[in-house]
C-alpha cells in the first residue's frame, strides 16, 4: 500500500491491517521532525509534493522491492504539509518471513525514496526558512 | 503543440510561479524546452542540479516533447 497523505498515522495500526501468516518478520521505519539540523534549531517543516509523480515512484519502487527481495509486502506512508517537532513524516512496513530480507528490503526502500521520490523538505527555524535538497 | 510546466519546492519559489503554460514546436527536445524557460526566468540559470521529469518520469535533456505533456523542474529530492 502506497499512501500520500497530511494525516497522521499509527504505526500500531498499520501493522495491525499488514500482518498474514506468512510473514515472521515484520521491519518499520519512522522518520520524524527532528529539533535541529546543521546546527539551526528547527521549530517546524513543511513538506512539499509533486503528489501525481511521487505516487508513481513509491509503487515502483514497491514493486523493486517486492521483487528483489522476495518480501511478502511493503507499506509506505508519507505525509506531507506543516509538521511539529517529534510528529512523524513518513514510515516504511515491511513483512517478510524471515528478518535478513525484511531489514533489507526497509533500507532499500528508503535510500530509493531519498533518491527519486519528488518531496521536499522546508525547515522553518528562528533564523529564517531553508529548503533541504539531497544528494542529486 | 502546448505543454505544461510545473515547478515545485525552491525552484517554484526562485522563479515565483508554480505553474505555465508553453507552446512549442512538434519534436522539440526537453533540453530546447529548458534553454527556453531559463531566457524566461533567469533565476532558472543559477539553479545548480535541476532535475527534469516529464509526466512524472526522469528523462535526459534529449526527450522529445509530445502534445500535452506535464514538464517538471525541482530540485533534488529531500523526503522521506
Amino acid at each position: 500500500m502506497i499512501v500520500i497523505t497530511r494525516e497522521d498515522f499509527s504505526v500500531d495500526e498499520v501493522l495491525a491491517r499488514f500482518r498474514t501468516g506468512e510473514m515472521g518478520a515484520l521491519v518499520t521505519f519512522t522518520g520524524v521532525v527532528r529539533n535541529s539540523s546543521r546546527g539551526r534549531e528547527v521549530d517546524r517543516i513543511e513538506i512539499q509534493v509533486y503528489e501525481e509523480m511521487a505516487g508513481r515512484q513509491l509503487e515502483a519502487i514497491r514493486e523493486e522491492a517486492l521483487e528483489r527481495f522476495g518480501v511478502e509486502e511493503v507499506t509506505v506512508i508519507h505525509r506531507h504539509g506543516s509538521l511539529k517537532v517529534s510528529e512523524n513524516i513518513m514510515m516504511i512496513a515491511v513483512g517478510a518471513a524471515h528478518r535478513a530480507e525484511a531489514f533489507e528490503a526497509c533500507r532499500y526502500v528508503i535510500d530509493e525514496i531519498k533518491k527519486r521520490v519528488p518531496i521536499w523538505k522546508k525547515e522553518i527555524t528562528p533564523e529564517g526558512d531553508f529548503w533541504v535538497e539531497g544528494e542529486p | 503543440m502546448r505543454v505544461r510546466v510545473r515547478y515545485f519546492a525552491s525552484v517554484r519559489e526562485v522563479i515565483g510561479l508554480s505553474e505555465e503554460e508553453i507552446s512549442v514546436p512538434t519534436g522539440f527536445t526537453i533540453g530546447s524546452l529548458i534553454e527556453r524557460l531559463k531566457d524566461a526566468h533567469e533565476p532558472l540559470r543559477h539553479i545548480r542540479n535541476l532535475l527534469v521529469a516529464v509526466n512524472g518520469e526522469f528523462v535526459d535533456m534529449e526527450h522529445g516533447l509530445g502534445e500535452g505533456d506535464v514538464v517538471a523542474l525541482f530540485p533534488p529530492v529531500s523526503g522521506g
